[in-house]
């Protein structure tokens, strides 16, 4: 909501004082200065010009020449790059010398071979608004523009601050130049009144020929209208339009443009109807009949639903979408006379479903949504319309004829000062509760031990006994609430579940992987290339089609990082993901089957890499029994991936990416992939270490080297061996492993060191020798691989 | 009888030729070995007058230790020249530097955070997730957001095709945290929520349609508005710094009253906003089967990304999902 410090003080004359720590004020009671301005101020140099030719530039076709008549009769040649402008419009022109607000200066230029004698100027270019789209063209109702005399004289413009400031839902009052007017003449302890209105009627009740009908009271609270006579429809006084251009709205013609005043003045949005066009001269308000018709004043047809409000005329067909937009048939127009002025409360919740059914939020429904004023301003917005229509000729039939339905509860609030006070962390008397409360028009009708709390008509949104503790603390000011800290004292910690995830993170570090965010979405397509099943949720109103799709694993988002940093020649990637997946959702859920999976890719690499990279978690988190099996999964190397195993349960693979996936993604070499679900492996058994003393006994060494089939895995005879040494095997590590010609088709040589000790005795030759026996028999018993000898 | 003296500056002067501990040994065999004069002489014993022998006896085992010393000085020479000369054959140029051990860097908005957590959970806080995928209840009407509400609007929500339209959604903040907090766990709570979020902004150097954010809560007896801007207080001092102040300005939230949007100082004296906060609403409460007259308690949350954004004046907030190695190994 912008507002403009001259139009405040029409409502508290005497706020004066610093723009900016006015500005703070405003920020203190919650209506946030997003910018502030100063405008208006001279402008020296910039002149109204007339346009007297248009012609087009010979060397440029962006560009046209104007010639422009500066008050001296001859024409200036201007160089000009907008077209919005026809031969005899009045328009801004910043001649030779002038300094732009910008700073830039401006001087004679060449633009293609032809002189440019000055620039035209956009609203926007002179601090006029915000209308930078084209020239401004000056509007001339009363032919009082005198060419040549400068910009701010010829429009009876002032220098004035101009705040544009953010509202929140809960303010609807603060939606109106009067409502922030109230709230700073309360900040400030300054006087705030509404001026005199003098709507001037004349004629006789009879003539007022209008009658309303509430059909659906749940919706429309109250309805009020005025008939106008006499009105000649053309262009608004000046001041009126600078207004409304300074805040943000663009002139149209004086009916509509005292509408809109009215709305940004009182917070009361309005409508005007050509009387002529309305059938019967009645207006009825009911729900809309689902796909009944009406086009809206922008020219489109709408379809309406059961949840919509109209309003109707005599024949019931509608002519308006209630608290939303105005119909077509009855738009007012140049021949119009006869206006209805319709000033209405609509339900904020009814108001807010069609808008979000619709797509069509309007000045209008942003206030009617947040609940508008229903008391004494419909009434003062009503007489305000017809003061201002006055001035065009318009004279208000005696009267407002007036409807009513359901009006919100105004019961009184019970307030009790200790409860706002244990709230706030406050020492507020009952005294300085109601001075606050009473200074933005709130009532106390009742001062005991409790308050009885009247809200105004204008804030819809105060409800409860915490929305009044939030109007005495903003009159209070936040800054004045001393600051604590909570009494109770808690030992802060880290779950288990998150020190652990922690632990992974700074292992992966510390050995040179690069942790990685990608967002969660996927386009179409990407599970397919990846190799994965193409199940996966989907988002209904997703922001592009290549982010339509919630991921099921993080390989495929670790493809196209790897793919795109590849593509800017970055090949030694070791990079990890710890994110989110989106599984379908169990049986009879409705959410997601969510996981936070673990993911490392390392480039340039092959499957034991990422083994080596398990095994390393494994022994962080101390994992219990960590085994590989087959099968792998979709997207891996067929051969060179395999399940993880945690204690039995399965956590996910480990191995690498398939080469034909690869490919698919444009990437060049090996790819070692780990996959895990992180969530669910910290939820198994890890992390449980136990002492085992050292023993202080002499160790012996032996190797055994065995000829292995393809189908033996090493961890089956690993297995074997450890079955075979039993406790006295302190150490195994596989050292060779050999595959060669001399092992002929399918075999390979593996070499494991097997080191023994006891914790109680020295072992002996003999013994070393059966053990070495049992293993190499374990292992031939259950494996087909064959000690070599 | 040999000249001793003699024989001692001779074996001197050999042992010196010496180079090698292998020569310096064949030197010592000269003169200390079985054929060596010394050895003769002492042989040659006998042959002496008994009176003279005991002298003689003890000047050839003088000369014998005298010249003994001049071999091991000699060879501990020897043997640093020696040990010289080796490690300068050793020699490493270490500017050359081939394959070099990299550390890895975690993502810039875990960093933040960590931090984020470790400053809390020194103030009492624990740390609690949700899921990413929500329900209408917990993301909108638990806290207060009846379908109507305007402010539904500006949540920009992304939905999910699950449920009956617009019943499944990717959470639009981290504030259902807190409804799943309080219906799990009875009061008093102390949580801060960090996670990602999600809106309908498009990507571009300001806005992403995923972000992170954090969320606190405080649901105790007797917690005030002056608990929550002291708490404000206290973190902003242990994370920005001690210098940096806070204040609260009115705010609106459907699921605080009252609101407050709460800003930093910075060092030029201007104020920067950071997030929001409030009471929790009664409604919240209420919701949540606690009784609002019995627990009051504070609300605050803010974005992560924002303040990475700040703390390194990124000046393209797409930095943080594109993941671009010399962009991740830059922290």
């Amino acid at each position: 909501m912008k507002v403009l410090l001259s139009w405040l003080k029409e409502f508290a004359p005497d706020i004066d004082g610093d723009p900016v720590e006015l500005g703070e004020t405003l920020s203190a009671l919650g209506l946030a200065v997003e910018s502030m301005s100063i405008i208006g101020e001279e402008l020296s140099g910039v002149v109204v010009g007339q346009v007297l030719e248009l012609k087009p530039h010979p060397n440029a076709e962006r560009i046209q020449l104007v010639d422009v008549d500066l008050g001296d009769g001859e024409p200036t040649q201007i160089c000009c790059g907008a077209f919005n402008m026809s031969v005899g419009d009045f328009i801004p022109v910043a001649t030779i010398g002038t300094v732009m607000p910008g700073g830039m200066e401006i001087a004679q230029r060449e633009l293609r071979g032809e002189l440019s004698n000055g620039m035209c100027c956009s609203a926007s270019e002179i601090g006029m608004g915000l209308d930078s789209e084209g020239i401004m063209i000056l509007s001339n109702p009363n032919a009082d523009l005198e060419i040549g005399t400068p910009l701010n004289q010829a429009l009876g413009i002032e220098p004035d601050v101009l705040w544009d400031l953010e509202v929140n839902a809960n303010r609807p009052d603060a939606m109106s130049v009067a409502g922030v007017a109230r709230d700073l003449a309360a900040a400030l302890q300054i006087p705030f009144a509404f001026p005199r209105i003098d709507v001037g009627e004349s004629g006789n009740a009879n003539e007022t020929n209008v009658s309303v009908r509430i059909q659906d009271a749940s919706l429309c609270g109250r309805f009020l209208t005025r008939v106008i006579k006499g009105v000649s429809v053309g262009p608004s006084p000046r001041w009126l339009q600078n207004r409304l251009v300074n805040l943000g709205m663009r002139p149209i013609n004086n009916v509509v443009d005292i509408s809109n005043y009215v709305m940004l003045e009182l917070g009361q949005p309005n409508h005007t109807y050509d009387m002529a066009k309305v059938a019967g001269g009645i207006l009825g308000v009911r729900r809309a009949s689902n796909g009944e018709l009406i086009t809206t004043l922008d020219g489109t047809e709408r379809e309406l639903s059961d949840i919509d409000g109209v309003i109707t005329d005599a024949d019931d067909k509608p002519i308006g979408i209630a608290g939303i937009m105005g119909g077509e048939s009855t738009e007012i127009s140049e021949t119009t006379e006869e206006i209805i002025v319709e000033v209405a409360w609509w339900d904020p919740p009814s108001i807010s479903r069609t808008v979000k059914r619709l797509n069509l939020m309007s000045e209008a429904s942003i206030r009617f949504r947040r609940g508008v004023d229903y008391g004494e301003n419909m009434v003062r917005a009503v007489d305000r319309v017809a003061e201002l229509l006055a001035e065009c000729g318009g004279v208000a039939t005696s009267g407002i004829v007036e409807a009513k339905g359901d009006l919100p509860d105004r019961s009184p609030i019970i307030v009790r000062p200790a409860k706002i006070n244990a709230l706030l962390g406050t020492g507020l008397t009952p005294d300085a509760m109601e001075r606050h409360l009473s200074s933005i028009g709130f009532e106390i009708t009742q001062k005991r031990k409790n308050l009885n709390v009247t809200v105004p008509t204008w804030r819809w949104d105060t409800e409860t006994e915490t929305d009044v503790a939030e109007e005495i603390a903003r009159m209070h000011g936040y800054e004045n609430i001393a600051r604590t800290v909570p009494r109770g004292s808690q030992a802060g910690e880290l779950s288990q579940f998150q020190k652990d995830r922690r632990l992974v993170r700074e292992v992966l570090v510390g050995v040179g992987f690069d942790e990685t965010m990608p967002m969660p979405f996927l386009a179409p397509g990407d599970l397919k290339l990846s190799g994965l099943p193409e199940e996966a949720i989907s988002l209904s109103n997703p922001l592009v089609h290549e982010e339509s799709l919630l991921r099921t694993s993080l390989l495929p988002g670790q493809l196209k990082l790897i793919a795109y940093n590849q593509s800017h020649r970055i090949n030694d990637l070791k990079f990890f993901e710890i994110g989110h997946i989106f599984l379908p959702p169990d049986e009879g859920d409705l959410l997601p089957d969510e996981r936070e999976h673990l993911s490392v890719a390392i480039v340039g690499e092959d499957a034991p890499s990422a083994v080596k990279i398990l095994n390393l978690l494994g022994n962080a988190l101390v994992l219990p029994n960590l085994q590989l099996k087959e099968p792998t999964a979709d997207g891996l190397h067929p051969r060179r991936s395999s399940s993880v195993l945690v204690a039995g349960k399965p956590y996910g693979h480990v191995g690498e990416i398939s080469p034909r996936t690869l490919q698919r993604f444009g990437i060049t070499g090996r790819v070692a992939w780990l996959e895990l679900d992180l969530g669910k492996l910290l939820e198994g058994p890890h992390g449980k270490r136990r002492y085992v003393k050292v023993s202080k006994y002499p160790t012996s060494d032996i190797d055994l080297a065995f000829d292995v089939p393809e189908s033996v895995r090493s961890a089956e005879i690993e297995g074997c061996l450890r079955k075979g040494g039993g406790k006295l095997l302190s150490n195994l590590m596989l050292f060779d492993s050999y595959k060669g010609e001399s092992m002929g088709e399918e075999r390979r040589s593996l070499a494991y060191r097997l080191r023994f000790q006891s914790t109680e005795t020295t072992l002996t030759d003999s013994q070393i020798g059966e053990l070495r026996q049992k293993c190499i028999d374990e292992v031939q018993k259950k494996t087909k691989a064959r000690i070599r000898e | 009888m040999i000249d001793l003296q003699k024989l001692s500056q001779e074996a001197k002067e050999a042992s010196i030729t010496a180079s090698t501990v292998e020569e310096l040994s064949k030197v010592q065999n000269q003169y200390l070995g079985k054929k060596s004069e010394l050895v003769k002489a002492k042989k040659g014993l006998g042959s002496i007058p008994e009176s003279d022998r005991a002298t003689a006896g003890k000047e050839l085992n003088e000369a014998r230790e005298s010249i003994e010393i001049i071999f091991t000085e000699r060879k501990l020479e020897i043997e640093e020249a020696e040990w010289d000369l080796n490690l300068a054959s050793e020699k490493i140029d270490l500017t050359e530097l081939l394959n070099p051990i990299t550390r890895g860097h975690l993502h810039l908005i875990t960093q933040a955070r960590d931090q984020l957590e470790d400053v809390f959970v020194g103030m009492g806080f624990t740390v609690a997730e949700g899921p990413e995928v929500e329900t209408a209840w917990y993301n909108f009407e638990a806290l207060n957001i009846p379908d109507w509400h305007p402010a539904r609007g500006n949540f920009d929500t992304i939905f999910v095709d699950l449920g009956e339209p617009e019943e499944v959604m990717l959470r639009s903040h981290t504030s259902p945290v807190q409804i799943r907090t309080m219906e799990r766990q009875a009061p008093p709570i102390y949580i801060v929520a960090p996670g990602r979020t999600f809106r309908t902004d498009s990507a571009d150097s300001t806005h992403l349609p995923a972000f992170n954010q954090i969320e606190g809560l405080v649901i105790d007896k007797g917690i005030t508005m002056g608990d929550l801007a002291g708490t404000i207080d206290a973190f902003v001092q242990a994370f920005f710094g001690k210098e940096v102040k806070s204040r609260l300005r009115p705010s609106y939230f459907p699921f605080t009253e009252p609101s407050a949007e709460f800003d930093i100082s910075r060092p030029d004296g201007s104020w920067l906003e950071l997030g929001g906060c409030g009471m929790v609403h009664p409604n919240v409460l209420s919701n949540c089967n606690i009784d609002p007259e019995e627990w009051q308690g504070f609300a605050f949350g803010f974005g992560i990304d924002r303040l990475v954004s700040m703390r390194y004046q990124l000046d393209d907030i797409r930095e943080l999902v594109l993941n671009d190695a010399r962009f991740l190994r830059q922290f």
